[in-house]
């Protein structure tokens, strides 16, 4: 009955917004307002419908209803409550909903500004964001529908959403299969969610830019509008991708974050081009120029947050056939394609009044940096693009499969994120409009010898290695160049103003927060890219079997086997097993670590977990890989020392300071540095 | 784990009393450090982006269990990554060979960027030439394309006003 309810509570969701896209674009196209606003409430509606329709799917997750497919599939008895509500986007069917309920969200929270003399862009915006949701509840109307349920027939039992033959009885399974274990970290339940947080935001961006197109308003007020949304989505794509990293860190066992995987990738590609997209619209703001390329960045986010989505629920990459074989994969070509072609078509058709508004004066102008930076955002966007689809055109043309793994990605983009990470540092030195190599060695000759110090000292204590050199003076240089701006400009207001330095410091971070919000994202960049260097390029491992009082070296520690146990938690269905090693350094005693492996028995799957010894220098990353069971006597270790990896974490915390010192919503426009008046306005109403 | 070690080394210790050619090797058994370091470079058909020397499957226990024997029996890195190879498939290689159709795979980026990079640098000249200089000289293209709206306009307006005369 439930099922059936919430199934329908979707499809009459589904026929809500078509009705309003359709209402939306007849309205605009024969200027009605009564038609628009009939869409603008049609697609306020679609919000609490999905939340009931969802709310019906969270109460049959929670409640074991086994006889629903889904809920089979992504829960079980033995889990507790919280887990079997965020199972919701666990699976593929549910994901799909729960895109569809935070697009709507979006749509309607977009819907309800004041807007004032933007009211024509309004129904395009609906008509984007519309068409968006329609594809999505269409897929879980159509194809994967969460609501399935068992049915007991002749043959078996067969899934199905309403009894396949007349008089069928429902088949309710006595337990779920449970939510894969390696899901069941913190980590992954609100990993997933800020993802699809940042993917769904961008796409708020979007619609507006095809809202600009259509209606022929191309200036840059569609980007004033949304430029919090942007930095919002940028802010939750970035915060996912973190937390996918910590939780693979913490929990997949393989002494690192990021493992160039291609779900990875299709969750970094939209952050690249979402990233390229929030420098280059300042050009737009401030100079008027490079209007077309912002489109382009805003429609290739929005396919690449599809694309994203896509790939990281179905797996479908592993394969040609399973692509060809999954129901919805070429579904989503399909929509992404369409709507690909159909946004630059709109671009190519309004190309002429897209011109910039004035010219660039030097060849190192901030603006000029800035495009030099999104060619770089786009040369890694190439990599990984073509590293993720190759596997499959190479089996579709010569039938061989291949890998492409780390060590492609590694070397293509290591000279590009270099090339980045000095731009970084150099970029807020250069004026927009001109700059010239005098104006720019004059303002960063000290930090170049701060770095050229460092460097030094790094060369005769730390290491000799080139490249880790080269990296390393980079990121001091990135570092020196953005704190001597914090100084210079504090310093600037303490003569005008008279205040303290401090004072000086906060009041000129408030009153310029995307500036200076940006350059605590610089210098969080520069701090994680220590910490990438750090593991990349120093990492030691060592494995091997020990006897209880036996000990591995490595990277002057020693790690001593004491003992292990193992032992069953018949409520959880996980049997854990534990060992204590003892942790010494240069012979003095640092603690102990306790490596376990958890195997899930209904899942018949282990997990890793390993022991950490975390500080500001290094990483000791120990796993417990294999014991004999029959003696407890004798255990594999593999241990990892990663040098410096603690501040890629340190380096994304500040980054989340940073984002959200320039996303905050303002309360005090002051020093808003042009069109005071309108943007006031404007940001008010954007937020 | 440690059962299957034994006998390999068993068969392996055997195998060189027989023969009694290997015994100039080592006789110590491999060390995980150096299965690790050969398993580290491949891949399972099945677990996918997972390098062979992490990846906690049964399967991928058998691989290393197999490098370890080979490893025992005297054969260098590149005679096992050539075995698996083999048997497998380049897809146990973490990146394609750079031969025949994979070549792609290579070129192709730095190649789009370096188109990138043309086209960036292109633009860049053409947007910093002051455009009095560029409608001065005979680069009629800027300047003509710039005002192409206008002139169309206008074009159009003088025919109208030549029709009705």
């Amino acid at each position: 009955m439930l099922a059936e309810f919430g199934y329908g509570v979707l499809v009459v969701t589904f026929l809500v917004t078509i009705y309003s896209v359709i209402a939306a674009y007849y309205g605009a196209r024969t200027k009605s307002t009564k038609l628009v606003e009939s869409a603008r409430r049609a697609m306020l509606l679609t919000f609490p419908l999905i939340s009931v329709s969802a709310a019906t799917l969270i109460y049959l997750l929670v409640n074991n209803h086994y006889e629903v497919s889904f809920v089979y599939e992504v829960t079980s008895r033995s889990m507790p409550t919280y887990l079997k509500i965020t199972a919701w986007w666990g699976g593929q069917s549910g994901s799909l909903v729960f895109w569809a309920f935070l697009l709507s969200g979006f749509t309607s929270a977009v819907t309800l500004r004041k807007w004032d003399r933007d009211i024509e862009f309004l129904p395009w915006v609906i008509v984007v964001c519309g068409i968006t949701v329609t594809f999505f509840l269409g897929l879980v109307v159509f194809y994967e529908n969460p609501f399935t349920r068992f049915w007991q027939v002749a043959g078996g039992v067969e899934p199905s959403m309403f009894a396949p033959i007349a008089g069928a009885q429902l088949f309710t399974p006595a337990d779920g299969r449970g939510l894969n274990p390696l899901l069941r970290h913190p980590g992954m339940v609100i990993h997933p969610p800020m993802l699809y947080l940042g993917f769904v935001s961008f796409v708020i961006p979007y619609a507006f830019a095809i809202a600009a197109l259509i209606t022929g308003r191309t200036d840059d007020r569609w980007i004033r509008l949304t430029r919090r949304w942007t930095l919002w989505a940028w802010l939750f794509l970035s915060f996912g991708l973190v937390l996918g990293g910590r939780w693979a860190y913490d929990v997949l066992g393989w002494g690192g974050y990021w493992g160039w995987d291609p779900v990875e990738i299709a969750a970094f590609m939209p952050w690249l081009t979402g990233t390229a997209f929030l420098h280059s619209v300042m050009i737009q703001e401030k100079r008027g120029l490079l209007k077309h390329w912002n489109m382009i960045l805003v429609i290739l986010t929005y396919s690449l947050v599809i694309f994203g989505t896509f790939l990281t629920r179905s797996g479908v990459l592993s394969s040609v056939h399973a692509f060809a074989e999954s129901a919805i994969g070429p579904l989503f070509f399909i929509f992404i394609g369409v709507s690909f072609v159909a946004a630059i078509a709109l671009l190519i058709w309004r190309w002429p009044e897209l011109r910039g508004e004035t010219e660039m004066k030097s060849m190192l102008s901030r603006e000029a940096l800035f495009l030099l930076n999104n060619l770089l955002f786009m040369g890694i966007l190439v990599i990984c693009f073509w590293g993720v689809i190759f596997p499959l055109i190479s089996e579709l043309f010569t039938g061989q499969k291949v890998t492409v793994g780390p060590p492609f990605y590694e070397r293509a983009t290591a000279p590009l994120f270099s090339a980045l990470l000095f731009l970084m540092a150099i970029a807020p030195l250069s004026a927009w409009g001109h700059s010239t190599i005098q104006t720019l060695g004059r303002s960063m000759w000290k930090s170049a010898i701060a770095a050229a110090v460092v460097t030094v000292i790094l060369f005769i204590t730390f290491t000799q290695n080139i490249g880790a050199l080269v990296g390393f003076t980079i990121v001091a240089f990135a570092i020196f160049i953005t704190l001597q701006e914090f100084w210079r400009g504090a310093r600037a207001r303490q003569k005008t103003q008279g205040e303290g330095f401090f004072t000086a410091l906060a009041r000129l971070t408030s009153r310029n927060r995307r500036r200076y919000g940006g350059y605590i994202i610089h210098i969080s960049m520069a701090l994680m890219a220590i910490g990438i260097l750090g593991i990349e390029i120093f990492q030691s491992e060592t494995q091997g079997t020990l006897a209880q009082g036996e000990a591995l070296d490595i990277a002057g520690y020693t790690v001593e086997y004491r003992e292990l146990a193992s032992w069953d938690n018949a409520g959880e269905g996980v049997n854990y097993t534990r060992a204590v090693v003892d942790v010494f350094k240069d012979g003095i005693y640092l603690g102990e670590l306790n490596p376990r492996i958890d195997y899930y028995a209904e899942a018949q799957q282990n997990m890793t977990i390993p022991g950490n010894r975390s500080t500001l220098r290094d990483d000791l990353y120990v796993l417990l890989v294999d014991w004999q069971p029959v003696s407890s006597m004798g255990a594999t270790f593999k241990i990892y020392v990663n040098p410096l990896v603690n501040w890629l974490w340190i380096g994304s915390l500040l980054f989340l300071v940073g984002i959200l010192v320039a996303a905050w919503p303002d309360k005090d426009p002051e020093n808003e540095p042009v069109r005071v008046t309108r943007s006031s306005r404007q940001t008010s109403a954007a937020d | 784990m440690k059962k299957t070690l034994l006998i390999f080394t068993f068969v392996f210790m055997l195998a060189a009393l027989f023969t009694g050619t290997a015994l100039a090797q080592d006789s110590t058994p491999p060390t995980d450090n150096e299965v690790n370091a050969i398993a580290k470079q491949l891949y399972c058909p099945v677990c996918e982006s997972t390098p062979l020397d992490v990846c906690p499957t049964e399967a991928c226990k058998d691989w290393r269990e197999q490098i370890r024997t080979m490893l025992a029996e005297g054969k260098t890195e590149d005679e096992i990554l050539q075995h698996f190879v083999d048997q497998y498939g380049d897809r146990v290689m973490a990146e394609p060979p750079a031969k025949g159709f994979n070549w792609i795979i290579y070129l192709l980026p730095p190649i789009i960027i370096l188109i990138g990079a043309i086209i960036l640098f292109r633009s860049l000249k053409e947007w910093t030439t002051p455009k009095v200089v560029a409608a001065g000289s005979s680069v009629e293209n800027e300047a003509g394309e710039a005002s192409t709206p206008k002139d169309e306009y206008l074009s159009k307006f003088e025919e109208e006003l030549k029709k009705r005369k």
